[in-house]
């Protein structure tokens, strides 16, 4: 008893040493060295200005942005607090948001059903995407904000659809940071 | 449901019949002592590994003295674990100035973690340093697998071996399994999630210039309400992937981050999400080929991964079907999946997996003892979400954790030859080996501690004002949520029903108990089985012997276990998710 006492001690330190720093640091710096861009978040610079991730979604309210999804990160799309909803399927909590969300966005496209992903919280609060129906319902709205047509805006978002990965993993997306980015450049708002 | 998502989940479901041999065989060979050929480097590192603890590798253990070594190392990594938690302001690799961890959520996390349950109260980007994640947390995911898979095999020699006083040396299996069995896929398995986008630095969190700046509202104290304009995004960051691929390979399933596997940085395409699954049942599932391997009987170990893969599949089934159909209280969506929309019940999921991967991740991370999440479980469905909780309820046996998965199908694999010894009426043998009243019940044992563990907890949490404070969900969601927390808890599966405010006194201290309970109390009985197995004598196969290795054994192992699970947790699940259920379609929401 006493013996293993004291192998468990050194074991503990030893393979803490090996396992808890060798190992994570020799990732940290083969991954530096191979995976740069994707080991440091994956950031969009701009004239040295860090404007996101394309992995971490961002809020977007205005009429002139395609909006994300709603979040329960923080405020919304807080990456220190990255969080889903955790409203149950019988919550009238869920059930009030998403009617509300409901009544604006048939306001804004009526007549036309709303994708399931457009008014849903997603698992992490910082979901980059929407479903690419979700993108195709808020055209309208983004054409009249910003005075263009809607066959204008239509190419944006096809070139920013991403395909299942190999053609079968995952699901069709689009990602709103990287479309909003464009649609500034493409369309820019007059001031 | 689209006929894509069924290819996945099938795709998925080939890969992992294929790997399932060479990852058994390649185990074999690790414990067998056989030559690997990463040996070369991983050899001098063994060696060094004992000369420093002073291990004679050739020296074996009984089972109780196996037992006693498991239970001091459990001990001391768990001690410095938690001081670790409880200093980290003071120690390096901490560029956010996290405090140190209270008390009470740090002894809650230094269990979880030593258990492989890997439950977490807290939120880990605001709480956890990255010497903390890196030393104490992702250490424990290696340590707390390594235990389990050493477990397992010394099981298994108990099985394999005849008149023998021993089943191995504890200290050498473990380094074994660290090094052989760990290490090798997590560097490679790390680097391929890095190059996916998960991310791997020591850097301070990034701030990044919001495109469209935000105004926020927040209610102050007085219930006036206060108006902040937020311009930057404060991006958290850190060695996330060195600790995802030992979360899910280790079938740990901590979050680098509080969102898991859902947080784009810890699992960030489709590709890094199918890689994730197979690495939490690789082990496991390869661990039913070692079984067969070991005792002889390659035949044996398929008629469980037969059975483990058919309730695998069933779950699957349900979880997807009943995600897709989506949520009947949400009016004016539109839930049907198209090549534009995965549709269903997309709250708590992510748009990159969809409602397939979404369903097939829930039930993967609960029939393995992982518990990572790729979709918030208390947004499920109440039929996708009892799906998760039946599956840790079942004794997380459908391929299960690594190690405790087996050792954990070893327990109903007796209990079967031993219902089957009754209808016949002659004693029970398992492979040769004559099956008694002890090995019996140290069986029922094992089941028994951990089925009145969740029980008596529950019913203690949902009759006392501190265990119903914590739920969120109101109706019978709440009752599924105290459930499904000592459930996950006993199960050492980690995964919650989220919502439930499980960072108090009370929840940190009764849970950290179930863990203990969950992990301890079952391993014990089922080393007795190993040592008392291992101690017998050979008896031939007789035209009277029921068969361990074909269809009809697989059938009665997949019924004793569903009637097990069944009687012991139906009354509580017609209360909670079956309940929840009926009043969903009936229109009703609290």
């Amino acid at each position: 008893m006493k013996n293993h006492l004291i192998v468990a001690a050194k074991f503990t330190l030893i393979t803490t040493l090996l396992f808890g720093l060798v190992y994570p640091l020799a990732v940290t710096g083969l991954s530096q060295l191979l995976f740069p861009k994707q080991a440091n978040g994956s950031l969009i610079e701009k004239n040295g200005q860090i404007l996101g991730s394309r992995l971490i979604g961002q809020p977007f309210t205005s009429d002139k942005y395609f909006h994300s999804r709603p979040s329960a990160a923080g405020t919304g799309y807080d990456p220190t607090a990255s969080s889903g909803s955790n409203l149950g399927p019988t919550n009238q909590q869920l059930v009030d948001r998403v009617k509300q969300d409901v009544a604006k966005l048939q306001q804004e496209n009526p007549g036309v059903a709303i994708p399931a992903d457009l008014v849903t919280a997603s698992g992490s609060g910082l979901d980059p995407d929407v479903s690419p129906a979700a993108a195709e319902f808020q055209i309208p709205r983004i054409a009249r904000a910003r005075g263009v047509g809607v066959e204008s805006l239509r190419p944006l978002v096809a070139r920013h659809m991403q395909q299942r990965q190999w053609g079968i993993l995952g699901e069709a997306r689009v990602n709103v940071l990287e479309l909003n980015l464009d649609l500034d450049a493409s369309f820019p708002v007059k001031q | 449901m689209t006929g894509n998502g069924w290819f996945q989940i099938l795709l998925f479901f080939g890969v992992i019949l294929l790997i399932t041999k060479p990852m058994g065989v390649y185990l074999y060979r690790v414990f067998e002592g056989k030559s690997t050929w990463l040996d070369p480097v991983l050899r001098p590192i063994e060696r060094l590994i004992y000369r420093v603890c002073g291990i004679e590798e050739k020296k074996e253990m009984k089972w109780t003295e196996y037992g006693v070594a498991m239970l001091v190392f459990s001990a001391a990594s768990l001690l410095l674990l938690y001081l670790i938690e409880r200093v980290q302001v003071w120690l390096p690799w901490n560029p956010q100035n996290l405090a140190n961890v209270a008390p009470d959520l740090a002894w809650n996390t230094a269990v979880s973690f030593t258990t492989n349950t890997n439950w977490q109260a807290y939120t880990p980007e605001s709480t956890m340093s990255y010497l903390t994640q890196m030393a104490g947390l992702a250490y424990h995911n290696f340590a707390s697998a390594a235990m389990g898979i050493a477990l397992a095999v010394a099981v298994i020699r108990g099985v394999a071996r005849k008149e023998s006083s021993t089943i191995g040396n504890f200290w050498v299996d473990a380094t074994r399994a660290f090094l052989w069995a760990l290490l090798p896929f997590s560097l490679v398995g790390a680097l391929f999630l890095v190059s996916q986008g998960v991310v791997q630095n020591l850097h301070p969190y990034t701030n990044a210039a919001l495109l469209e700046s935000q105004v926020v509202e927040t209610k102050n104290a007085d219930g006036s309400v206060k108006k902040d304009t937020i311009t930057t995004q404060v991006i958290a960051q850190g060695p996330a992937a060195s600790q995802e691929v030992i979360k899910v390979f280790g079938t740990n399933g901590g979050g680098f981050f509080n969102a898991n596997s859902a947080h784009p940085f810890e699992n960030p395409t489709p590709l890094s999400n199918f890689f994730q699954m197979l690495l939490i049942f690789a082990i496991p599932s390869g661990l039913t080929y070692t079984l067969g391997r070991m005792t002889g009987s390659p035949r044996h170990g398929w008629a469980v991964w037969s059975a483990m893969a058919f309730l695998f599949l069933a779950g699957v089934v349900v979880a997807y079907s009943s995600e897709a159909r989506g949520n009947p209280l949400l009016a004016g969506v539109n839930t049907r999946a198209s090549a534009a929309q995965p549709g269903g019940n997309m709250e708590g999921k992510e748009v990159r997996f969809g409602i397939a991967n979404s369903a097939l991740f829930t039930t993967v991370t609960t029939d393995a003892s992982c518990g990572a999440v790729n979709t918030m479980h208390d947004s499920l469905t109440p039929i996708g979400g009892m799906v998760p909780l039946i599956n840790i309820m079942l004794g997380e046996v459908i391929f299960g954790g690594v190690g405790a998965g087996l050792y954990g199908a070893l327990v109903f694999v007796i209990l079967s030859v031993f219902i089957a010894g009754l209808m016949v009426g002659r004693t029970p043998e398992y492979l040769g080996k004559k099956i008694e009243s002890f090995d019996v019940k140290m069986a029922v044992l094992a089941i028994l501690i951990t089925s009145v563990t969740i029980l008596v907890f529950s019913a203690v949490g949902v009759v006392t004002k501190f265990g119903v404070a914590g739920i969120s969900n109101p109706g019978a969601h709440g009752l599924s949520q105290i459930l499904y927390a000592y459930t996950s808890s006993v199960g050492n599966n980690g995964s919650a029903f989220a919502g439930l405010n499980a960072n108090t006194l009370w929840f940190n201290a009764s849970l950290a108990v179930a863990m203990l309970l969950g992990r301890f109390f079952m391993v014990i009985p089922i080393l007795a089985i190993a040592g008392s197995l291992a101690a017998k004598k050979q008896v031939p196969q007789s035209l009277g012997t029921f068969p361990v290795t074909g269809p009809l054994f697989t059938v009665l192992l997949i019924s004793v276990v569903l009637i097990v699970g069944a009687l012991t947790f139906f009354p509580a699940l017609s209360l909670g998710p079956i309940l929840e259920h009926l009043l969903m379609n009936a229109g009703k929401a609290f």
